[in-house]
């Protein structure tokens, strides 16, 4: 049985509930014939993808549903192989090069020249050009979407492209230039209600108002977060009534245990131990700037406001560094180091302001 | 089973798309070098070209959107005519493998033959047909250093028979030795009168209407980018072909699909930072004075955040509002400039844009409520 997420997912631009202006001008490029090439941006959990298959559907009808996953393998310069995963249908296709890491150029260069030269051969098909959708477009080296540009403008009489990213900032500007950009905003607090709603309706049970409140709250603006709560919830308690207990990911709750230790005590004991609980989420694969931001959002809700600026200045500044080096614990210890020295030093201060007490203060040799 | 068939050379006829299919910019892409706007200078050169019969390597730099590629392509064309096109002119891009071995060997398979003259085309037209073949290496500045080396000795291995032109956005990453040896052509950003009226012509040819108050809306959003500003049209002209009754398009449509922030959100956000926006109608003059503090700052960039809007277009628009403000001090601006830069560099390096932009809101929020 699939999940509600699936299960319910809207199929068509009419279908969409919300955003009906974007739906409306995605109607009329696909019925124009002379669609272009695009670029989807927002935040995760938007309805990006969503939109795509819709937009796609538009384009092509039913056919494009009929999908066939496969696995091709490419070889990069040295001859090391790389497995991709691709989706396609008879009408488009599906890739994410960035699970070729370094060598997503490879992939950009083979696999859409492949496509570009050849024809649509179903004399059917609604459109003569085939749709290569790009995942996580925003993860694509310089080299790879350097290899796009030219292929963009000259392919175009048979292959249109669909990139899909979380911003814009990280695509080079000849890239932008060429596509026309789709900004898919969160939906609002409303906007999800109706979707969760929705949702009750066609299971036909009642969904009251103070659940989906709630869910919704919990979410920050992530609809696909939002269904998956709802269906777990509706599990757990089947009449979704009086107090409901949303539970957080275990990963939240250790970072927010991650963010205690260091409010509690600053000392290179606590450091080490802080370490430890990074490693142990690290190697369970969460993403080192989520930990960073939710352990950070977690600690300037516990300092006083005098702080606040100052800790996620640094929070920002170790990120950067994060991304450029390769060993992410060191930024995320060093950010932490820098927080204790900062918190005690603002807390020698006040004690010291107050009055000169006996108390044991534990020097940490950090340099400000 | 290949769903897909490698299209056979001689069966189908190749760019057969509907004309009134095509997107605008494959459309008016420029047919001859005289339809290319604005590039003057170059245009002048080149236009002596056709007439004698030799041509130096060239080398050609510009933003995106300018006309190289198009100029190159159609001085081509205008040198060849349609028939020798294909075994006098070598198209390389970065999207061709381009190790130099693989870059050595197409370029000694294509300048083997010698070229032979045959001045009258299929078209009925006469074709100067210049006795040398062309090599486009557009896109070069993603070359590598070493293949750009490389390149050298075979530039002067087929020196006899081979032009190079080389096409790039930054000449500074094309390698001395190699840019020595081509004219260089600067390819400027289009200035506004160029741009209108290139825009101008398409939009009489498409029929639409353009009011002008749209087209300086186009040229404003797209920065001297004309392939940019003819999506846009494009784009903005189907969109408001397809409502019912059609509707002209406004300059707030152009906006929108250019990922412009609307000013109602960026004076909001700047607004929650403490600056005072000009000419604003609800004038609450005390809920200026009251500071608002980091978690007003951060509430705001979350909702920014969750609209999808992109980091470095924020940055850009508040950058706009702040150094461009009519009260706030010399001071107060010089402290905004360096975290409206810091931000722009560590946004294009990847940084995460929900941490850089509340960065940057807090910056500018300290520095304003710190001294006024
Ligand atoms: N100077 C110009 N005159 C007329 N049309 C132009 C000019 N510059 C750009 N265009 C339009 O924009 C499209 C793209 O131009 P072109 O491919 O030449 O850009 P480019 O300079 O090669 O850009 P990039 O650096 O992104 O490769 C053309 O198809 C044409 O419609
Ligand atoms: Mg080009």
């Amino acid at each position: 049985m699939s999940l509600w997420v699936d299960k319910f997912r809207p199929k068509t631009l009419d279908d969409l509930h919300y955003h009906e202006g974007l739906s409306a001008r995605l109607k009329s490029l696909a019925a124009s014939g002379d669609f272009p090439h695009m670029l989807f941006y927002g935040p995760s959990g938007a309805g990006k993808k969503t939109r795509i298959s819709c937009t796609l559907r538009q384009l092509f009808g039913s056919g494009v549903e009929r999908l066939k996953i496969d696995q091709r393998v490419f070889l990069s310069p040295s001859k090391r192989k790389l497995e991709i995963n691709i989706v396609q249908s008879n009408y488009h296709i599906e890739i994410t090069p960035s699970e070729a890491g370094n060598y997503d150029r490879v992939v950009i260069q083979e696999l859409l020249k492949e496509i570009a030269q050849t024809q649509q051969v179903d004399l059917n098909a609604k459109q003569r050009f085939k749709v290569v959708v790009i995942n996580e477009a925003d993860s694509l080296s310089r080299d790879a979407q350097a290899a796009l540009r030219r292929t963009m403008e000259k392919y175009m009489s048979n292959m249109r492209i669909i990139l899909c990213a979380n911003s814009t900032s990280r695509l080079i500007a000849p890239i932008k230039s060429r596509c026309l950009l789709m900004r898919v905003a969160a939906p609002t607090p409303e906007e999800m209600q109706t979707v969760l709603h929705h949702v009750a309706k066609k299971l036909k049970f009642d969904l009251p108002d103070d659940a989906s409140k709630q869910i919704v709250d919990d979410s920050g603006g992530n609809l696909r977060k939002a269904l998956l709560v709802f269906e777990a919830l509706k599990m757990q308690s089947p009449d979704l009534s009086g107090s409901l207990a949303i539970a957080k990911p275990d990963w939240e709750t250790y970072c927010h245990k991650v963010a205690d230790l260091i409010v509690q005590e600053q000392s290179p004991a606590r450091v080490m131990e802080v370490r430890a609980k990074f490693y142990e989420l690290l190697s369970h694969c969460i993403p080192p700037t989520i930990v960073l931001k939710t352990v950070a959002e977690r600690v300037v809700e516990r300092v006083d406001e005098s702080l606040k600026a100052d800790i996620m200045h640094w929070a920002a500044f170790y990120e950067g560094r994060m991304r450029i080096g390769n060993k992410k614990i060191y930024h995320l210890e060093a950010w932490v180091v820098k927080v204790m020295s900062l918190y005690k030093a603002s807390f020698y201060m006040l004690t010291y302001m107050s009055t000169v007490n006996d108390h044991h203060f534990c020097h940490i040799a950090f340099c400000l | 089973m290949a769903f897909f068939q490698v299209q056979s050379n001689k069966a189908t006829p190749k760019h057969t798309a509907d004309p009134a299919l095509q997107p605008w910019v494959e459309k008016y892409r420029p047919k001859t070098i005289d339809d290319v706007s604005a590039q003057e200078h170059t245009v002048a050169v080149l236009r002596k070209t056709l007439t004698s019969t030799n041509l130096p390597h060239m080398l050609f730099y510009g933003p995106p959107g300018t006309g190289k590629t198009s100029t190159i392509l159609a001085l081509s064309r205008q040198l060849f005519g349609p028939d020798n096109f294909r075994n006098r002119v070598l198209e390389l891009n970065a999207s061709d493998e381009r190790g130099i071995s693989i870059v050595r060997e197409k370029i000694k398979n294509f300048a083997r033959q010698t070229p032979r003259a045959q001045m009258v085309a299929s078209d009925g037209k006469t074709y100067p047909c210049p006795p040398y073949k062309i090599i486009i290496l557009d896109e070069a500045d993603s070359m590598t250093q070493d293949a750009q080396g490389a390149l050298r000795r075979i530039m002067e291995t087929y020196a006899r028979i081979t032009r190079f032109c080389l096409v790039c956005n930054y000449v500074t990453r094309i390698i001395e030795p190699l840019a020595s040896r081509c004219s260089k052509f600067r390819f400027t950003p289009l200035d506004s009168s160029s741009t209108s009226s290139r825009l101008s012509q398409i939009a009489t040819a498409e029929h639409v209407v353009l009011e002008p108050d749209v087209i300086s809306a186009l040229i404003n959003t797209s920065s001297g980018d004309l392939r940019r500003s003819i999506t846009y049209l494009q784009s903005a002209s189907r969109l408001s072909a397809s409502t019912n009754p059609p509707t002209p398009i406004t300059a707030g449509d152009i906006q929108e699909i250019a990922g412009v922030v609307p000013d109602a959100v960026v004076h909001d956000f700047a607004k929650t930072l403490g600056v005072e926006i000009v000419g604003d109608m609800d004038v609450d003059n005390d809920g200026r004075k009251k500071t608002r503090g980091f978690d007003a700052v951060q509430a705001k960039v979350k909702e920014l955040m969750r609209q999808g809007y992109s980091a470095s277009q924020i940055v850009s628009q508040l950058h706009d509002i702040v150094i461009l403000h009519p009260t706030l001090h010399a001071r107060q601006k010089s402290i905004c400039a360096l975290a409206f830069a810091e931000a722009d560099k560590a946004i294009c390096d990847g940084a995460d844009e929900e941490l850089w932009i509340l960065e940057v809101g807090l910056r500018i929020h300290k520095a304003i409520s710190s001294d006024s």
